[in-house]
């Protein structure tokens, strides 16, 4: 099905409140069509098409929430959710924690989520992408592994009390695995983007294959305390699992990195290096996010780390209206300010260190420091004198993106990347740290 | 990797108010609706329409899956209820083979226009990949098995039992647990049923009822003078069972010096009990000194080791490649397999995949593309004998039928290589958890699972657990705290000196195991009785930040 314009979503969701006899009712829309190739052993193995769309009607009596969805829009069907919303709601016991509907908001400016190109992609551009891919690899004797997606999607929502919003949003996914025949090099890219001809999977295959080709012949050395270069992909895994944590209800109650004792949180003090600065801007060109989030509240440029002191936590409304803060909702994407080198200055400027292109299998071990564990992957290099000298067999890390970000050396420009782990994409910089911490070797190609 | 995402929908974790943002399972819908089946006659027409079109357009082999995937959960904190949702997802997903490659397209629109659509766009996206080929795919024969069914045996539907009743037990939960000192509990009652239709143009029309669940919760006890904290989970396992398993009977329980351990049905409320009571004892405990340990495995724990070091690497779609840009590939490659000396482990690893397990997550009388489910050995007195495969595989392990192996968790999404039940077995010889105890020296005894990290082709792995005891020259020294273990799986399973016996073996799992691109999660369940590893390299986690 094509995706709703502003207008009929508009038409529909008005139609819906018409059903309504709640004292409150709130209708949120989502509708996608996405398609998908995957390839392995230097073949296509799967590959899909999928189109599925949903209505979902919440209706409020009091403090008592009923929700019900259908994916029908035929007249009946609309009022049949309606009622069965209402049913729901009249059964719900009292939430302590309800709060209304939102009055309408002010969001600002579109953001340049939707690309056209994107919304006319055929399974054939998507087989011809993954073909100049596969040509790239199988000419250089390499194996290639990779998965490309495309979507479009629109969302909208509108409620009793007069709130209307609407997005429409396109995303191309695609990320690259080559190795060589032996099996003892490997090498990753990954790439995010709302429009696909920004899309060169040929390109982007040459940098798998190139680290693929310089990686083999790994030599173990020492696990302990290195200087390292981490890549963007690789920053992303682990400032991501800070963003996740920066909630503030977590930080009150007493349990999360930004407890204090008594009560007290760490939000305005300084926590890390004074180079950081995170934030996110749903009108970034280079990566840009809906301007309302799904309860209905504006999506707004917000500093979360300025000059490495915490500056906001997101949380619920009803924490918000609790405590007094703002009710500043999870952003949809983060970015770090970066520096103006590129990553092979950064590599010339290293005297002894270690080059991490890509880290996996992230795990919290413990919340209260945010210690993580993961393990390098798809290429890890030794520098020396600013230049790299021989591939280095994978490491375990065990670190704390705060302890990471207090040991901060140097920042680079940064770039859109997506993280491997939860598939958001960021801008983020590639990062040298001091002292980063790896507990063991893996045998890992 | 998706159990994340299961996190954030309910509200456990620091991300609870992404809440919104957070596409969810399905639809919602009332819990009444959830008990009417739809009839198979009606589905079988469905099913012929997408065939016969897929046929037309020139697929040479089609099957399709008409599904209905219900969830349940409802979601308390200490006095509240935070959500109770019940979501609905039903579909239609048809997967052809035409010019020799796999395509497959899916759909929501159930009407007969929009399923022949989608058979068609399978077929087209079959023939614009074929060119990227290398070589036809080769399905192992598969006989049809005609109109037949299978129901997960269990003696009480969960989505027929009222909320009110599943709120009163969360919410007493929460109060043993506040009263037993806590500073804040969440409670999940987490229900799975996937009804699922399938259909294959080798004349397989097979309906199957599938039930889950998940009963949990996470405490936290937070020392005000410190600001530390410190948590424990329930002591559960997610399995293949109706709301019979929340139903405890003395049979079900292990009594152990640490307190009760629950074998194939769990007291959730005296788990709140002595958790709040364990979790004290946390509090206090000592800081591990890193250091060689003779470690003593709870299966609540060794499940995931086990779903890690073993389950994944014996996957033959690992082994051959086709993870390998996104889980990774397997150390267990073809040629160890072939000297058929490879040793996994010691002689006292027995490793067997199981897909018909009574009362497991991963139990179905066929896969979803309609093979009959088994068991067999995987690793035999520690060596590795066999992998886990589906049909587009078979004929590389010499196999002239599939393993059953084949697994989708939507109507939405391909099917593919899935993990089965794998299982350690039980010792022969009798051995309690009080005896293995009593033999270690030096050593630590874990009970539940934590923090949980491997590579990408299963060497290396990190795993922390709940409770963590001390053992000094044979007995319980008292608890631990900041330990996980590091080590290389094959050298690990080495150090496997001595298994409990039968009657300690219980079932572990995991509702959530990620993996595919889209990605996918499926439910399995690891079986396991106690089991010691012998100098085994213990790290201390705690940091200062």
């Amino acid at each position: 099905m094509p995706i709703l314009t502003k207008a009929e979503a508009k038409a529909l969701l008005t139609k819906v409140l018409s059903y309504s006899k709640a004292e409150q009712c709130e209708v949120n829309l989502n509708c996608s069509d996405s398609g998908n190739i995957r390839y392995a052993r230097n073949s296509v193995s799967t590959s899909g098409g999928i189109s599925a769309n949903s209505l979902v009607v919440s209706s409020a009596f009091g403090k008592k929430l009923g929700t019900a969805t259908i994916n029908e829009f035929d007249d009946a069907s609309l009022e049949k959710v309606v009622r069965r919303a209402e049913e729901l709601a009249q059964l719900a016991p009292e939430n302590p924690e309800f709060m209304p509907f939102l009055s309408p908001q002010e969001y600002g400016a579109d953001s340049p989520t939707f690309s056209p190109v994107t919304a006319a992609v055929t399974p054939k551009d998507r087989a011809d992408a993954v073909q100049a891919s596969l040509k790239q690899a199988i000419d250089s004797k390499l194996n290639a592994a990779g998965f490309l997606s495309n979507s479009i999607g629109c969302s909208a929502m509108m409620n009793s009390k007069g709130l209307f919003a609407y997005n429409t949003s396109t995303d191309v996914a695609f990320n690259i695995t080559v190795r060589t025949d032996d099996g003892k090099g490997s090498g990753y890219a990954t790439r995010g983007y709302n429009d696909f001809s920004k899309l060169n999977a040929k390109a982007d295959t040459a940098i798998a294959a190139k680290k693929a080709m310089s990686s083999v012949t790994a030599k173990a050395i020492e696990p302990g305390k290195y200087t390292v270069i981490l890549e963007p992909t690789a920053v992303a895994v682990m400032l991501e699992n800070l963003f996740f944590s920066m909630d503030a209800r977590q930080a009150d109650e007493g349990r999360s990195f930004m407890s204090k004792t008594g009560g007290k949180t760490k939000l305005g003090e300084q926590l890390v290096d004074e180079r950081v600065n995170i934030y996110s801007d749903p009108w970034n060109p280079e990566l840009p996010t809906a301007t309302w989030s799904g309860d209905g509240r504006p999506q707004q440029k917000v500093n979360w780390i300025e000059k490495g002191v915490v500056k906001n936590l997101y949380s619920s409304r009803y924490w918000a209206q609790k405590t007094g803060i703002k009710a500043i909702p999870f952003p949809a994407g983060a970015i770090m300010k970066g520096g103006t080198k590129t990553l092979e200055e950064l590599i010339k400027g290293t005297e002894k260190g270690i080059l991490v292109t890509r880290l996996w299998y992230i795990r919290t071990v413990d919340p209260q420091t945010l210690l993580l564990t993961g393990l390098t992957r798809d290429g890890t290099f030794y520098i020396e004198n600013g230049e790299i000298k021989f591939p280095v067999k994978n490491f375990r890390f065990n670190e704390s993106p705060i302890i990471m970000l207090n040991n901060l050396d140097e920042i680079g420009i940064a770039e859109r990347t997506v993280s491997a782990e939860s598939e958001a994409n960021y801008l983020l910089p590639p990062l040298r740290i001091r002292d980063f911490t790896f507990t063991s070797l893996s045998d890992a190609v | 990797m998706k159990r994340r995402n299961f996190i954030y929908l309910t509200g456990v974790g620091a991300a609870a108010a992404m809440l919104p943002a957070i596409p969810v399972f399905g639809k919602e819908i009332s819990p009444e609706q959830a008990l009417t089946y739809i009839d198979p006659a009606a589905k079988k027409i469905l099913s012929d329409v997408a065939l016969n079109a897929a046929r037309s357009k020139g697929a040479t082999y089609t099957d399709v899956r008409v599904g209905r995937y219900l969830n349940q959960y409802v979601v308390t904190r200490e006095d509240k209820v935070e959500n109770i949702v019940n979501t609905e997802s039903y579909g239609i997903g048809i997967r052809v083979i035409s010019n020799g490659s796999w395509g497959f397209a899916a759909t929501d629109k159930m009407d007969k226009d929009s399923i022949a659509k989608a058979a068609e766009l399978a077929v087209t996206i079959a023939k614009e990949n074929a060119r990227l080929l290398r070589e036809p795919v080769k399905l192992a024969p598969q006989k049809g098995y005609g109109e037949v069914s299978w129901k997960a045996p269990i003696e009480k539907n969960t989505f027929e039992v009222p909320v009110k009743e599943k709120v009163d037990l969360l919410l007493a939960v929460n109060d043993a647990a506040m009263k037993g000192g806590v500073d804040y509990i969440n409670s999940i009652l987490f229900a799975v049923n996937e009804q699922k239709y399938f259909a294959s143009t080798d004349g397989s029309y097979i309906d199957q009822d599938i039930h889950r669940i998940w009963p949990t919760f996470f405490i936290t006890k937070i020392d005000k003078a410190t600001g530390k904290f410190e948590t424990r989970n329930a002591l559960s396992a997610p399995t293949g069972k109706g709301y019979e398993y929340l139903d405890a009977r003395p049979q079900d329980k292990i009594q152990t010096a640490s307190g009760t351990l629950y074998k194939g049905r769990y007291d959730m409320l005296e788990d709140a009990t002595q958790g709040a009571r364990q979790l004290g004892e946390k509090m206090k405990a000592k800081s591990v000194e890193p250091g060689k340990y003779d470690l003593v495995l709870d299966p609540s724990h060794l499940w995931l080791t086990i779903h890690e070091s073993c389950g994944h690497p014996t996957e033959l779609d690992r082994v051959l490649g086709y993870e390998a840009n996104y889980a990774g590939t397997s150390f267990l490659t073809l040629d160890k397999w072939e000297s058929k000396k490879f040793n996994y482990g010691s002689k006292e690893v027995n490793i067997t995949a199981d897909k018909t397990e009574v009362g497991s997550l991963g139990a179905v009388g066929y896969d979803d593309e309609g093979v009959k489910c088994g068991k067999w050995d995987v690793i035999k007195d520690g060596i590795l004998v066999n992998y886990q495969a589906i049909r587009d595989q078979a004929h590389i392990l010499g196999l002239n039928a599939s393993q059953g192996c084949c697994y989708a968790d939507n109507w939405s999404s391909v099917q593919f290589q899935r993990m089965a039940n794998i299982s350690l077995q039980p010792g022969k010889a009798k051995l309690s958890i009080a005896d293995q105890i009593k033999n270690v020296e030096k050593g630590i005894y874990i009970v539940g699972d934590g923090s949980f990290s491997i590579d990408q082709q299963r060497y290396n792995f990190q795993f922390g657990g709940q409770l963590y005891y001390e053992i000094k020259d044979g007995k319980i020294a008292g608890m631990l705290k900041d330990v996980a273990y590091q080590a290389n799986t094959q050298e690990f399973w080495n150090s496997c000196v001595a298994i409990c016996d039968e009657s300690d073996y219980r079932l572990g799992g995991s509702f959530f195991d990620g993996k595919g691109q889209p990605g996918q999660v499926s439910a399995v369940s690891h079986g396991s009785a106690t089991t010691r590893f012998n100098k085994v390299n213990v790290i201390n986690t705690a940091r200062k930040i």
